[in-house]
Order: C-alpha cells, then structure tokens, then sequence
C-alpha cells in the first residue's frame, strides 16, 4: 500500500486531535483521537515535552488511519516506535529523552504548582527520528497534573522538619500519609501532591538534603517528630495515618513501624524496599555500614553500577534487619522482580517468612511485578531503567542500573497505584475499591 | 463527621474540563439509604456568588452517583448529571437581574462541589459541609492562542488552535448589548476553528459612539479570511441576536462575506434590506411604543419586530442564500420574534427553491439567551441601552429545565452543523 505523503502545503484541512480531557491528572486516563486523516494511511502520532531541565523527551507510535480517517489510540494498535498494541497512554509512559541528549537522564517534577505540558503530533507515514525537522500535520497540547484544583501547598519548616505539606480541598479531616523518598535525597513532592488530589494530607519529608557537603545525622527522632507534626496538623485525623516509603524511605518506613514508640500508623506502603538495614543506628551509622558493603557491588556492560547485591545474602542475625515479626498494622510490599538497585524479591521472601514465625503474616501483601525494575512512580511516567545518581558517601557521580523492562515497568506503575490507593482508601477511609469505582 | 462513623468521599472527574464536557459527580462511604445534599458553588468575575443543589438518598453502598442517581428536590430534579451547573442560580441576597457570562476565559471557573449531611435548602455558607472538592471549567483548551484584533480599526479577537493548520474558521457576532465577548470563540477555536469574536456595537469613534457601516464587518471577516491558517472557503458566520440581523444581511448582500454556512441563534431576517446598522436601529426605534412590559416591569421587546412585514425591503431576501443554514430559535423567547422569523424564512426559502439549505431546531419554553451547554439559564437580567444609557431589565424567557436542554442539544447540533460543513469529506479547501 503506497502511502500519500502529506506536507502542510498540501490542500488538505488540518486533522483534528482530540485529547480528553485535554488537562488531566497525571494518574487520569486521556483517550487520543485524531480525525479527518487520508483513510487508511499511515501516520506517526508523536509525543513531546520539554522538561523543567530543559531537556526534550519524546515517544512515537505507528499507526494506520480507518475507513474514516480516524485513529483511536484506545481501540487501534501502534505498529511500532517507542510502544506497540493497543496503549491508550503509550505516548506518555513511552516518553524517552530524544537522540542527543544528555545520558542517564530522569524525568521528574519538581514544581507541582505547573502542569507538565506534553504536545501531541501527527505525521505522514511511520517515522523514527528526525521529528523536529519533520513538519507535522497536526498539534495538539495536552497537561498533565500532580495537584487537582482546590489542593494546597504548604511550605513545612517547623520543629527542625524540612518538608512540603499537600492538604485537600475541604474541610477535613482528612487521613494524612507520611511520604519518604530514597537515598537520592532532596525534597521531591509529585507523589505526595498526587495523594492530597485524592482525599488525603500528605507530607514530603526531605531527610537527606543533596547539599554535597551535607552529614547524615538524621536520628530516629526526626521521623519522630515529621509524624507528629503530621498528626498534630487541625486538618489531620489523628488515629488514621499511614506511612508511605520507597526505596531507602520503605525501610524507613518499616523500622519505625517496627520500633517507633511514637509513630502507630494504620497501615504502610513499601515500594521497592528492604528490611535489611541496621537496627537502632542512626542514619549515618546505616550509611557508614552500607558503604562496607561497596565492594559488592557490580558493573553491566554499560559500566552502569548493580547494587542489588550488597544487601545479599539476606542476613540471618537480628539487628541487620527490621524485626517485621512486631509489626502490628497492614503492610502493603509493592517490588519489581527486575529491580538492580536492591534486592527487594529476596527481601519480600525473608520478610514473609519471619512474619509467618512471627504469627503476623495476616498483616502482609506483596505486589510483585515481572520485569519491573525500582523506581516505581505514579502512574504513566516514563520508565528509567538507568540514570544519573551521586553516591553521597563516595562524593561519586555514577550511572545506577534501576532494572525493569518499559512495558512491564509501565503496567507495573498503572497496577500498583490503583492498588496503593484502594489500600490506603481500605484502611484510612475504611472504604475498599473506592478508587476504582471513582475511575469511570 | 466522627460521630455517625462515616468519612465519605467525594470526587469529580475529570477535575477539569471544558465547559461542554460532563462530568462525574460521586459520593462514597455513606451510610446507605442517608439524606445528603450535594451543593455547587461559585463566583464570578463581578463577585457574585451562583448556587446549586440537590437533594439525594445515598443507595445501599453508602454511594451517590449523580449522573445515574435521582435528585429528589432542589434546585433541580430527577437524574441531572449536570444539574448542579445549569441549574445555578444567584444566591439569596444577591444583586438582582445579574447574568452568567465569563469574560476573562484565560482563568476558568471555579466551582467548588460540596455534599451535606440531610436535605438543606438553605443556610449552606454556615454549616460545615462532609466534604468539597473543586472542580474547573474551561472555556479554552491548553495551546489555543488568544490573540487581539486591532488592524484596519477593527475591534475583535482571535483565537487560533495550535498546529500549522489550515483550519475553517468562525466569524462569531454576539448581540446588542453589545461588548467583546469571547467565550463562545474560545470554545469553538478549543474544537479546532479558527474563530474570530468582533465587538461591533459602542465603538467610539473621535470620541463619539457611532455605528459601524457594513465596511467593517467586511474588513472583519477578510482579516479572517486572510488569515495564513485559515481555509478562506470554509468559513461559518454564527450569530447571535442581533448579531442573525448583521450574518442574514452580510451574507445576502455582501459580495465579501461569501461563508459556507450560518448558524442563527434566536434572531430575525426583519430589518431594512441592504442597509447599514444605523437604518437598523432606526428602523426598531420606529417601532418603540411596541414594547410591552411584564407584571414585573421587565421589558419585553418582540414585538418591536412585529408583524413580520410582508413588504420584501423591510426583510432580508432570504431566498437569495446559497449556503446551509441553521436557525436556532427559542419558543419562548421574550426579547426577539425568532419563531415567527423563523416561520417567515422557511417561506420565503420555499418560494425561493432554495429551502433545501435550511434547518430550524425550534425548542418548546426556550428563551433567547442560548448558551454554551450547562451554563445557566436567565430569564431575565439588566440591560443598558445603547443610546439612553438608561437601565431596564430586559426579560429574555424560557423556563430552566427546557432551557437547558435547549442548551445542551444545540450546541450538540452546531458542532455537528459545522463539522459537517466545514469539515466536510472532502476536507479539501482551496487556498
């Protein structure tokens, strides 16, 4: 089938791309149609978007217009480019940093006050490259949203705390969600926005600045604290918080759920993380005894560095590990089975085990997810299967391998927050499957 | 909230939209088989405050579905999806005779969606909702460009969607109350024209108001059809009003404005044939001891228009049209003869063999004032006069509940309408 090549001096009317609703949540799905093409042709539809860094990611799907001239990414199937099959949200999660950038690059917000703007495009014929100097037939922009409307952004800087607040519309009380990032440190505030758009007061706690000439002497006492300013907030229900950690901030997350005389919350979420961790030491002492354990870690082909090993084997003694066995809420364990960073399978199989010993087991459920790799994010977002990292500890600049593989890694990011919700929904509202009856 | 152990949710989705997109309203983790009220609140630009609500039991889910639940009192009745928009009224103690119109369409509006505990009609300001959330509604699309109109005197704006196009385009007249009124171009450009809104009524001239000569609107619409996005054989003039009087007259008589289709939204072909918007005027003023009054003093205007004369220089020769045209006529419209006009068209089309290229969507309890969908619905509001500068309040008719309607099915029409004519199979546009 010969193509007709479309230019834009052609005396065709412009396709028309509808993206609905045109400004979503990031974790709302949009439906891409594009009308009045040439019918049966074959057509490029394009994603782009710069981010605050300035740099430009894009993603591309080839498809070939209907009888009618249409494209519907939710019934019609890419052929090829950056995603295949039928994915209603391919040209978001598909999203890569286009040909020339800078390597081990990772797409984050970090001003939730702005949409991120995405434009979408459609081009004569399946293209692969060169879509900046390809002349589109068609543009439509599109924005993506951490914060619904009526969602405030406080500034939290009180009793040595550092961190961002995000409180619902309303009046409240609202359930409040503690939210802890990873060893990359920095105030990150995307997930903790997202969760306020959805009933709850959530707090970005920053406990590892990414001040190179910072100390890590974060003590047990400023989660402590972070959780009663928390509970302490007039718009917070005191007795229905949950802590949300991932990476390093899930094993946060479960020794002080473990230990903590002063934080008892409903329930926790653990993404991509481990028990393994030395108990009753402050940060820097866990810090200190993780660097020892440096040599274990390898190198791909890509020179790209594989940490999963230095927390293996899992360790048998008390003290190397969070004592899961005297948890007393729900336990949410959400883990790629591809994650190169850490051992959060093997993790999740230890922990298992001591909480059946420990007779708490009932508490437990484990989301694992086949060719996911460790930075499971928000629904839709692009998948890292690498990308910059600074081992503070070392003061060096590496390329980490986070594992997964992008289509697996994308479901696996879709599924877990649909469930993350219901969880927290389950146990803070008392309301199962909320989430997904408010989905239409 | 504590005490009867319920914490509901409340969501809208999506959170936001445009103005003629639905949305979902959902409440979750009642008690089943409980009374709530779900209540819409907003303010406009000028400060007032317009409300909603509607009154529901929640099923044996603890949930309230609105788009598929009952209202059972309120501000409007039975299963309404978007019932606590159109039904919005301004609240108790509010200025009178105010309207709903948006006139910054950079900023959408914001309407804050609460549900309370029992069956209220009142006093929602004091009591403490269960739970609001916020929802906003968007006149414009990201990436359309708004753009001001200044060339060749004319006073307008453009709004141009993104992309390289080309695109058809709308020349878009509003009525005698004249202004620069946007929203209505926002939305239409958000649907992918090039849409062109002209302000054409107390423009001032060395000082002085005047009255533009059909020149203007000729220059108008070529900026227009000009434009390098633009498919110059694919333009649609909609009118509104007064604003039918000037497309019926541009078209028939002007060998510049040439569209490929006209939507007509409560208007009439009556005013003198080939004259200028000075003749027309006159030509109502002459007929001014026609006004009627309500039992409310609210000035009804019909009948300045009225009877409709059979004397072929007192209407446009509608016969003369060579493009499809619809009319969107209110039955109950108070401030223009838009029925009967529309009656006497059909006629003067049927004599002429040209009435294949007219449809009339003719709403029962409809007033003049339709709207975008879901926006509420005035029955009568202020008005200053264009000369006197005196104020009246003008009743425009229609009862809510049809009116709406009216609303929500027209617009549904005139996209198609245009589609079907602008973006037609062919899409080919000669440039």
């Amino acid at each position: 089938m010969a193509s007709m090549v479309i230019t834009n001096r052609s005396l065709s009317l412009s396709p028309l791309i509808s993206v609905q609703p045109s400004r979503a949540l990031v974790d709302e799905k949009i439906t891409i149609t594009v009308r009045n093409l040439p019918p049966k042709q074959k057509v490029t539809l394009h994603s782009l978007h710069q981010s605050e860094d300035k740099d430009f990611w894009e993603a591309f799907g080839h498809y070939i217009s209907d009888e009618d001239g249409t494209v519907n990414m939710a019934e019609d199937a890419s052929l090829g480019g950056t995603y295949e099959g039928t994915e209603p949200m391919g040209l978001l999660w598909s999203l890569q940093p286009v040909p020339g950038s800078r390597p081990g690059l990772r797409l984050r917000k970090m001003n939730v006050l702005l949409p991120m703007v995405v434009h979408i495009s459609v081009h004569s014929g399946h293209i692969v490259h060169g879509f900046s100097q390809a002349a589109a037939l068609a543009t439509a922009v599109t924005e993506r949203w951490f914060m619904a409307p009526g969602v405030r952004r406080v500034d939290v800087r009180e009793s040595g705390i550092r961190g961002t607040l995000f409180i619902p519309p309303g009046h409240g009380p609202f359930p409040g969600i503690l939210d802890m990032w990873g060893g990359g440190g920095g105030l990150v505030e995307y997930r903790s926005a997202l969760l306020a758009s959805h009933g709850f007061v959530s707090l970005a706690l920053e406990y590892l600045s990414v001040d190179e000439r910072r100390e890590i002497n974060v003590e047990t006492t400023y989660f402590e604290t972070a959780y009663q300013v928390l509970q302490n907030h007039p718009q917070v229900q005191r007795d229905s918080l949950a802590l949300l950690g991932l990476s390093f901030g899930s094993s946060v997350t479960l020794t002080m759920a473990a230990y903590s005389k002063v934080i008892k919350p409903q329930c926790c979420v653990c993404i991509s993380g481990s028990h393994v961790h030395l108990v009753n030491k402050s940060l820097f002492e866990v810090f200190q005894d993780f660097s020892i354990n440096m040599p274990k870690a390898r190198v791909d082909e890509n020179n790209h560095v594989i940490w999963r090993g230095l927390i293996l084997p899992i360790p048998t003694e008390p003290g190397k590990k969070v004592d899961v066995g005297r948890i007393k809420c729900p336990v949410l364990l959400v883990l790629g089975e591809d994650d190169q960073n850490w051992a959060t399978k093997e993790s999740a199989q230890d922990m298992e085990a001591m909480m059946e010993r420990a007779g708490n087991k009932h508490l437990l459920t484990v989301l694992s997810y086949p060719g996911a790799g460790h930075l499971i994010e928000p629904p839709y977002s692009p998948h890292f299967r690498s990308s910059n990292f600074i081992i503070q500890q070392l003061k060096k600049k590496v390329i980490m391998l986070w594992g997964g593989q992008t289509k697996p890694h994308a479901y696996a990011q879709e599924d877990s927050w649909k469930k993350i919700l219901d969880f927290l929904y389950q146990h803070l509202y008392n309301k199962p499957n909320a989430s997904l009856q408010a989905r239409l | 909230m504590a005490g009867d152990g319920c914490c509901p949710l409340l969501s809208v989705t999506p959170t936001r939209c445009l103005v003629d997109e639905k949305f979902e309203v959902l409440v979750q983790g009642l008690c089943p088989g409980s009374q709530v009220t779900l209540h819409a609140l907003t303010q406009t630009e000028d400060g007032d405050y317009w409300d909603a609500f509607g009154h529901y039991v929640s099923d044996a889910t603890g949930s309230v579905k609105v788009s598929e639940h009952c209202s059972v009192g309120g501000s409007y009745e039975g299963i309404e999806p978007m019932g606590l928009l159109w039904s919005m009224k301004p609240v108790p103690g509010s200025r009178t005779g105010l309207r709903f119109r948006k006139k910054d369409v950079s900023i959408p509006i914001e309407v804050h969606i609460s549900v309370y505990k029992g069956h209220m009609t009142e006093g929602f300001k004091e009591q403490t909702p269960l739970a609001s959330v916020v929802a906003e509604r968007w006149y414009i699309a990201p990436g359309i460009q708004r753009i001001s109109i200044t060339e060749k005197g004319i006073k307008g704006t453009l709004f141009l969607p993104p992309g390289p196009g080309p695109f058809p385009a709308v020349f878009d007249l509003w009525g005698g109350a004249g202004g620069l009124v946007e929203y209505r171009s926002a939305l239409l450009a958000s649907r992918g024209y090039v849409c062109l809104t002209l302000k054409y009524v107390g423009l001032v001239k060395d000082g002085k108001e005047h009255n533009v000569g059909n020149d203007y609107f000729e220059a108008a619409y070529t900026v227009l059809q000009e434009h390098p996005k633009v498919c110059p054989d694919k333009i649609a003039v909609m009118g509104l009003s007064f604003g039918v009087s000037v497309t019926l007259g541009m078209t028939v008589y002007s060998p510049v404005i040439q569209p490929a289709c006209l939507v007509c939204v409560s208007g009439s072909h009556v005013m003198p044939v080939n004259g200028c918007l000075a003749d027309v005027f006159a030509a109502i003023k002459k007929n001014v001891r026609n006004t009627r009054y309500d039992e409310e003093q609210r000035i009804i205007w019909r009948d300045l228009l009225l009877p409709i004369p059979d004397d072929p220089s007192k209407k446009v020769e509608v016969g003369r049209i060579k493009c499809p045209v619809m009319l969107i006529v209110g039955e109950d419209d108070q401030n223009w003869p838009a029925t009967e006009s529309a009656e006497d068209m059909k006629q003067m089309m049927e004599k002429a063999g040209n009435s294949h290229l007219l449809t009339i969507l003719s709403y029962p309890k409809t007033g003049h004032l339709i709207e975008p969908p879901y926006s509420p619905h005035c029955r009568a509001s202020n008005f200053v006069m264009a000369e006197s500068k005196s104020k009246v309040v003008a009743l425009w008719g229609g009862e809510t509940v049809p009116h709406c309607l009216a609303q929500e099915d027209s617009w549904q029409k005139t996209l198609a309408f245009l589609k079907k004519h602008l973006y037609s199979d062919t899409s080919m546009c000669k440039l």
